[in-house]
């Protein structure tokens, strides 16, 4: 039951072999035994996951059920849920419990599946260890003394430990695949403006972007289809008509052009994570596939270029969380302006207060076109890049993260270093273009390693295929830490 | 020295959409306290905006009225300052591009007419509202307003006296009426204007350091705060001393502006590009359609009354003074035609006179125009005296007898009596008994014939037509 696929489950469920009251009770129970020790899940409400899971099993008997109905999903603590607190990792919102639900919130709950709990994240999904958390740091389950990466540190793990089947993530510089890789499984972030980002906590709004976690790209593919759809309430989100994700998935890969980004394979990688790629694309070739050399001359451009944008947002994000209509409020205070000193010195952590540092610096008088300016012009050079490189190739492949999870407390305190965890993901959300991360083995002190696969936009379908003919070839996602 | 006074307005007008600029939430005003915002405009967690189609069609319109180029793209940004009436922590505003560049407005200042430049208009919304009374020391916030659409229109420094302010403001207020984007109700704070003052030397080129003031919630407060900024910066300049750029407010109760916030203290607000909102492109089809829905615009029918119907440039711009007004007079003429210039002064006179008194505008005014229009088609066929028209016009107001203007006339016995033969007779009885009289006037005492003209009116309780008693008696006492 833990090690099951979504599809599995569908299945099992409607042959009545368990009802969707049973399945979430195992999973209630198992998140009762682990959670203590990996701290994923930030609240559990077994009353709310069980109601949901007596309407599923009447939808069942009704025979009314689609590809989700009954299944338990994990939701990152950073989604909006109707009576569920909504903390987004942070004290700022340690008492807030959602009105409403987020857009993705409403389509798994029209698919009739399960909230199992809210899981654990870096502070408003500021962070790739999950150390940033004032809900305290999640454990990698393969290792105990690693991080899970971030910021869907708790989603990782969750899926990972088998602790939920499936999860959401939000991947602002890489926060659904750098966590994925970190914890072997797999996860996509789709094209900007697929998934709503009503209801969904904004970091950076123009690079945030929620997508699925899971064991495998077939999940993706069944759990893609439930997030993604436009949504009037968000307008960014992209109007076009519903797609399929898993209809390609058994797609041969002959004749595929896999683009190596020579700037990705330069300095930086590990050793371990390189040998891992190496075999992977020794795999694809198996598979039908070639490999050909591209070239981003920008792409390395992407961190620094990251920094200014996603803390300029975020600076203007976060000016709501000012203690006056809901969330934290300091105690005590002597003026407005003490309050709002007080209130927002107390209620975010270290990092949040240094973005927020950086994105106010960034946006000032006579500093903005040194720095927003000149980082919005190097962001459209960088998905030239992009879209150039996809004239000669289909995919891009290379690591997902430089190296596998490093240990707890390693890095927290270098924010430098921190950041170059993102090194090869963000460029995917400068550019709004897919990416995914899926489970190639494992390096060091036998921790996981992520290939990530990124796609020119809309090429979600043919990625989860690509992936997906990998994953039918090899383990790697079906192994378990637990 | 002579001093030049240099005046730009910045207009907010509240643009009148049934829903918020960003959220589905009712623009109704005076609701109870936090009835009218929804999670959008409370700044939940999570929440995003949806641009109100109808605010930018308002906007547009705006942009026509007055000449301007409708930019497309536009772009929203986000100007960012912390105050609990402002619940993201940042305005949506428009910033570097906004929907309206340029355009112009002519304004009347002793006949003559002068054009006053706009900068740009550009769409934003509404703060909430901060109570400082009846909670014991602590503030209450009032979010209903957060989030109204707010149309900003930003002027040029073309004006040179508070006069000419109060007139822009005023054309300006009637304009965003006419059109029908803005209710222009002063006091619910649908139409607010900031003025930037400045003086110089008159006959210099170099603008003077402006102070900017605000809260000037009626015409009379503009005008009057302007005047005082005026002669404040003027004393501080004769002195030696120098203006300080700054934001002041206006305080009704002194007459008088004072510091509200100075350059050093002002917020920088990190303006920039709202990544919630995709750049607001405005196709020309659009653009067409609202042009061809566009009403006959004041300056085009002021122009109109002056040349078609040969009226005054103050009547014209009287009648043109709103959209009801003129529509009002078009309605009359309509069903009276060739007689315009007595339409036009029944309706700055009479009708305006009455409706100012009980304080009524003209669409509630209890005499319609073809009510009117039957009134004065009695005046002008003769049947009654004009001076017997204003008795009828005070009966129809009051609602007696229907409003029939025939049947209050009869009631009354207003008939003018208008047969030759008639008015021959009286006149004759009244020369009969007045020979001293018809003697002045023939040794060249010229008052006399008024004196008798008072006796024949008499006679006839003033019904006697005047111009046949007129003509009439000159030929009796002459022939």
């Amino acid at each position: 039951m833990f090690n099951a696929s979504l599809k599995q489950l569908s299945t099992q469920l409607a042959e009545k072999k368990f009802s969707s009251t049973e399945l979430t009770t195992q999973f209630l129970q198992r998140i009762k035994q682990l959670n203590p020790e990996y701290n994923a899940f930030i609240t559990v409400n077994e009353e709310m996951s069980l109601a949901q899971a007596k309407a599923a099993d009447k939808m069942i008997a009704a025979g009314q059920a689609g590809p989700l109905t009954g299944i338990p999903i994990a939701q990152k603590d950073i989604f909006c849920a109707k009576g569920w607190l909504t903390t987004c990792g942070s004290r700022m919102l340690s008492n807030f419990i959602s009105p409403y639900d987020a857009g993705v919130i409403e389509r798994f709950n029209q698919a009739g599946a399960i909230n199992i709990g809210k899981t654990n994240m870096d502070e408003f999904a500021m962070g790739s260890s999950n150390e940033t958390s004032y809900y305290g740091m999640v454990k990698n389950p393969w290792d105990i003394a690693a991080v899970p990466g971030g910021s869907s540190g708790g989603a990782a793990c969750a899926v990972a430990a088998r602790l939920a089947p499936a999860a959401t993530g939000t991947d602002t510089g890489g926060s659904i695949r750098q966590p994925a890789a970190l914890c072997g499984i797999s996860g996509i972030k789709p094209t900007y403006g697929l998934v709503s980002r009503y209801g969904m906590i904004a970091f950076a709004s123009s690079l945030d972007q929620g997508g699925p976690m899971a064991k495998s790209a077939e999940d993706l593919a069944l759990l893609l289809n439930v997030m993604t759809g436009f949504d009037p309430r968000d307008s960014t989100s992209l109007q076009r008509d519903a797609e399929n994700y898993s209809q390609d998935l058994q797609k041969p890969l002959a004749g595929l052009r896999i683009g190596l980004p020579k700037e990705y394979f330069a300095e930086g990688m590990s050793q371990d994570v390189a040998n891992a790629i190496e075999k992977t694309l020794i795999e694809y070739r198996k598979l039908g596939a070639q490999t050909v050399e591209v070239s981003l001359p920008n792409a390395p451009l992407s961190i620094p270029v990251y920094y200014v944008l996603a803390p300029a947002e975020a600076s203007s994000n976060l000016s709501r969380f000012d203690g006056v209509r809901y969330g934290y409020r300091a105690s005590s205070y002597s003026d407005l302006a003490d309050m709002y000193r007080k209130t927002r010195a107390q209620g975010f952590g270290a990092e949040v207060k240094r973005r927020i540092l950086i994105g106010t610096y960034v946006l000032s008088h006579g500093y903005y076109d040194a720095y927003y300016i000149k980082a919005q012009k190097l962001r459209r050079l960088i998905a030239q890049d992009f879209i150039a490189a996809y004239k000669q190739c289909d995919i891009i492949m290379g690591p997902t993260a430089p190296t596998v999870a490093f240990n707890l407390g390693e890095k927290s305190g270098d924010p430098i270093q921190m950041y170059l965890s993102d090194i090869y993901t963000s460029a995917a959300n400068l550019t709004g273009m897919p990416a995914m991360s899926i489970p190639i083995g494992f390096g060091d002190k036998n921790r996981p390693i992520g290939l990530h696969i990124m796609g020119n936009y809309f090429k979600e379908a043919q990625m989860l295929n690509i992936a997906h003919q990998y994953q039918l070839v090899t383990d790697w996602h079906l192994k378990s830490p637990v | 020295m002579q001093w030049e006074i240099v005046i730009g307005l910045e207009v907010h007008a509240q643009l009148s959409t049934q829903s918020k600029i960003f959220s589905g939430a009712s623009t109704a005003y005076g609701a109870p306290p936090n009835t009218q915002a929804c999670v959008i405009d409370l700044a939940l967690p999570g929440v995003l905006p949806v641009l109100n189609k109808g605010a930018v069609e308002r906007a547009i319109r705006f942009g026509l009225s007055v000449g301007a180029k409708i930019n497309s793209p536009s772009i929203f940004a986000r100007k960012n300052y912390f105050y609990p009436d402002l619940p993201k922590g940042y305005q949506i505003s428009q910033y570097e591009l906004p929907v309206v560049q340029g355009g112009s407005i002519q304004i009347q200042m002793d006949g003559a007419d002068k054009n006053i430049r706009l900068t740009r208009a550009h769409l934003e919304e509404d703060a909430g509202k901060s109570l400082h009374e009846d909670f014991h020391g602590m503030s209450g916030i009032d979010l209903n307003r957060a989030g109204t659409p707010l149309l900003e229109i930003v002027s040029e420094p073309d004006m040179r006296s508070s006069a000419e302010a109060v007139a822009y403001a005023k054309t300006l207020h009637a304009l965003v009426r006419w059109i029908g984007i803005c209710d222009g109700n002063m006091q619910e704070g649908s139409f607010r204007c900031d003025a930037n003052v400045s003086v110089r030397p008159r006959g210099t080129e170099k603008l003077g350091t402006r102070c900017e003031i605000k809260n000037l919630n009626s015409f009379r407060f503009l005008e009057k705060a302007i005047d005082y900024e005026a002669r404040r910066q003027i004393e501080i300049l004769e002195d030696g001393g120098a203006i300080r750029q700054e934001t002041r407010l206006y305080d009704a109760s002194k007459d008088e502006t004072r510091t509200m916030r100075t350059k050093e203290d002002a917020n920088d607000y990190r303006y920039f590009p709202d990544p919630d909102l995709l750049p607001l492109e405005i196709p020309a089809s659009w653009i067409d359609q609202v042009r061809s829905a566009l009403p006959e615009l004041p300056q085009v029918r002021r122009d109109r009354y002056m040349s078609e119907f040969a009226l005054s440039a103050y009547d014209a711009s009287v009648l043109t003074s709103s959209r009801e007004t003129a529509d009002y007079f078009e309605s009359t003429i309509r069903q009276l035609p060739a007689q315009e210039k007595l339409c036009a002064n029944w309706i700055m006179g009479e009708i305006s006179g009455q409706l100012n008194k009980e304080g009524l505008e003209i669409s509630a005014c209890p005499i319609t125009p073809s009510q009117l229009a039957t009134l004065l088609k009695r005046i002008s066929d003769g049947t009654i005296s004009g001076k017997a028209a204003k008795t009828v016009f005070e009966s129809m107001w009051n609602g007696e007898l229907e409003k029939n203007v025939d049947a209050i006339i009869a009631a009354k016995g207003l008939k003018q009596i208008s047969d030759d033969s008639a008015i021959e007779k009286l006149v004759d009885q009244v020369l009969a008994a007045n020979a001293q009289q018809v003697t002045d006037y023939r040794n060249g005492k010229e008052k006399a014939f008024n004196s008798l003209v008072g006796q024949i009116m008499k006679a006839t309780h003033g019904k006697a037509n005047p111009a046949q008693v007129n003509v009439i008696l000159k030929k009796k006492l002459e022939g």
